[in-house]
């Protein structure tokens, strides 16, 4: 049993990487290679939320800024996307003729392959620790990176000259290595990529939650200020956990958008934002496989209602969010590995109780 | 005498107008133990919390070992030697016993080391012995959120002397403990006596008693007197504003 059990994780990642390319068709198997990607991010907001209390709203900008930075890589590589003066086709739209000048970076795919989880780690990096000095927390963190997306999507929305605003960047049309990016072939290769890249995430996270860094971050949780009067500062611990988890986002933003085939101001919608938390509470906060299990089996139960409701999807998320709150506090994952079934049955009432002190029950024997 | 450790000079703290300490000067030595009592209200948890940096006095100087402790962070306060045990039991609920307690006593504190280091053996070796006195060796993977109340007195108790500080400030360390307990917890306090400066805030007289410590009463934020326990028993104000008048 113990044998197997740590064989578990190695089958799932055989059954990802080599069955399900042979037994789904390409359009299903670039849908799963979406959830992998997605699933990174809701393994970033465990992080930080499951592990840390930080419920942040805003991850959707690191995401967004993750599949922005790959998308202007690929869009500036693609010579049949070019205009006149050998720049995206786009800006002759708004009448631009020079590259804005952050974009010319972006012609390096070094530069592009370190920017997508560098630059939304940065941004991570200095809006946390400006929050966390000021020792702003609970509700108030969320409504900041709440605001803090909005203020992102508007002027990514806003700066048709910059990016295209409202459309987004399409990558589905560009080119990598000779081939089309939206092409079967290379959706393959992005989606072992992701393969690869989630249970690498997943590493990352447990370094971080693991030993005694991750119980500095479950003190943090449990009681902030008892943990500085104990000589610590939360700080830098808050920073880095955010930070890591803007990179991931980054990194899994780049992912989705490859896969997805376009980058727009949507990725920084709010419900976006918020869809990702619900992820993570379906699958099971403070636990590291339940993020997979709830980004995974939400949206494809996304992609199956969708295409069978169209119209009922949001109800759904509605639904399944109120179910999981009410009857699965502690999510999918919290679920399974902790009672299961017979959680709702007391839930409802039905359940057998047990006694407070059971070793009371046998010592009342009827007298006669 | 020597320099004091801790001196509180003319402290006064106001919360919108409303005084919880007034020109409030006390001193603690080296090595000093004292039970500080007094009426609900007195002033008694704001002390604590002046010295440790949790809020800041309007008025007056707080300086340990002859430097200021005034605008010092708590964690810093807490790394240069003065540990405090709240009202309530605060332990972190979701981390085991033992974690709990080898967090305390990490002697470092910074979020790097953390990171890649475990902890070191001396330190390791010290929470199972401090575990093993306050009897939460059985318990050492329980979660501290499943402990019953006393349990959990004692592990903040326990985490503050894994701690290892200079100064202990207890703050009703007993409450809510059997009389049982309560003896226990006298005796591992006045264990702790010697390399240690300990001040107990509790208003349990018995407790006060088997700890033998001098006294100083609060009152309106101010010292109203101070001295051994049966001394400042028979002060007619202490009397008045706390004790009451003694049972026939």
């Amino acid at each position: 049993m113990k044998i197997f059990q740590r064989l578990v994780p190695w089958i799932l990642l055989a059954i990802a990487l080599f069955i399900l390319p042979a037994a789904l068709d390409d359009f299903r198997l670039n849908l799963f290679g979406r959830y992998f990607a997605l699933s990174i991010t809701a393994l970033a907001i465990d992080l930080i939320w499951g592990y840390t209390g930080l419920l942040s709203l805003g991850q959707g900008i690191f995401f967004a800024l993750g599949g922005y930075a790959v998308a202007m890589n690929l869009m500036l590589n693609t010579k049949s996307l070019a205009g006149g003066n050998g720049i995206p086709k786009f800006f002759e739209n708004y009448g631009v003729d020079q590259l804005p000048f952050f974009w010319q970076p972006f012609w390096s795919p070094v530069f592009t392959l370190i920017a997508m989880w560098v630059i939304p780690a940065a941004v991570a990096g200095l809006v946390g620790w400006l929050i966390f000095r000021n020792r702003i927390k609970g509700v108030y963190f969320s409504i900041i990176t709440q605001a803090a997306l909005m203020v992102f999507f508007h002027f990514f929305n806003g700066q048709q000259k910059l990016f295209d605003g409202t459309n987004g960047l399409k990558t589905s049309t560009t080119e990598l290595f000779g081939q089309l990016v939206g092409s079967p072939d290379m959706q393959v290769w992005f989606y072992r990529l992701t393969v690869v890249l989630l249970p690498l995430a997943f590493l990352v996270c447990r370094y971080f939650t693991s030993g005694r860094f991750g119980d500095a971050l479950i003190a943090i949780r449990d009681d902030e200020t008892r943990l500085r009067f104990a000589g610590f500062n939360p700080v830098p611990f808050k920073t880095i956990v955010f930070l890591v988890a803007g990179a991931l986002c980054g990194i899994s933003g780049a992912l989705y958008t490859v896969q997805s085939g376009i980058v727009s101001p949507q990725y920084m919608s709010i419900s976006f934002s918020i869809e990702m938390v619900i992820w993570v509470a379906v699958g099971g906060r403070g636990t590291l496989v339940g993020p997979i299990i709830g980004a995974t089996l939400v949206n494809y139960l996304r992609s199956l209602v969708s295409e069978a409701l169209p119209d009922a999807w949001l109800f759904v998320q509605g639904a399944l969010f109120i179910f999981v709150v009410v009857l699965m506090p502690d999510g999918i994952y919290g679920w399974l590995t902790n009672g299961g079934f017979r959680t709702f049955l007391a839930a409802f009432g039905i359940a057998k109780k047990s006694n407070t002190y059971p070793q009371l029950e046998k010592e009342v024997v009827p007298v006669d | 005498m020597s320099e004091p450790l801790l001196e509180l000079n003319d402290v006064s703290v106001s919360f919108d107008g409303f005084y919880a300490l007034t020109d409030l000067s006390l001193k603690l030595y080296k090595g000093e133990l004292k039970s500080i009592i007094g009426p609900n209200g007195a002033g008694k948890t704001t002390f604590l919390d002046v010295i440790t940096g949790k809020v800041r006095p309007t008025k007056g100087t707080v300086t340990f070992k002859g430097e200021s402790l005034l605008g010092v962070s708590e964690q810093r306060i807490s790394r240069e030697g003065i540990g405090r045990k709240f009202q309530t039991p605060r332990v972190f609920e979701n981390l085991t016993v033992l974690r709990n307690l080898e967090l305390s006593a990490s002697p470092v504190k910074n979020a790097f080391s953390l990171l890649g280091s475990g902890l070191p053996q001396s330190s390791k070796d010290e929470v199972h012995r401090i575990m093993n006195y306050v009897g939460l060796s059985p318990f050492a993977n329980v979660k501290a959120g499943s402990l019953s109340h006393g349990q959990k007195q004692w592990l903040a108790i326990a985490s503050l002397v894994a701690q290892a500080p200079e100064v202990l400030l207890l703050d009703e360390p007993v409450a809510g403990l059997t009389d049982e307990e309560t003896l226990r917890t006298a005796e591992l306090i006045k264990s702790l006596a010697g390399d240690h400066t300990v001040v107990v805030i509790e208003h349990d007289m018995e407790f006060i008693r088997d700890l033998g410590f001098d006294v100083t009463v609060l009152h309106q934020g101010q010292v109203l007197t101070e001295g051994p326990l049966d001394q400042v028993k028979s002060d007619p104000r202490v009397i008045e504003v706390y004790l009451g008048p003694p049972e026939q």
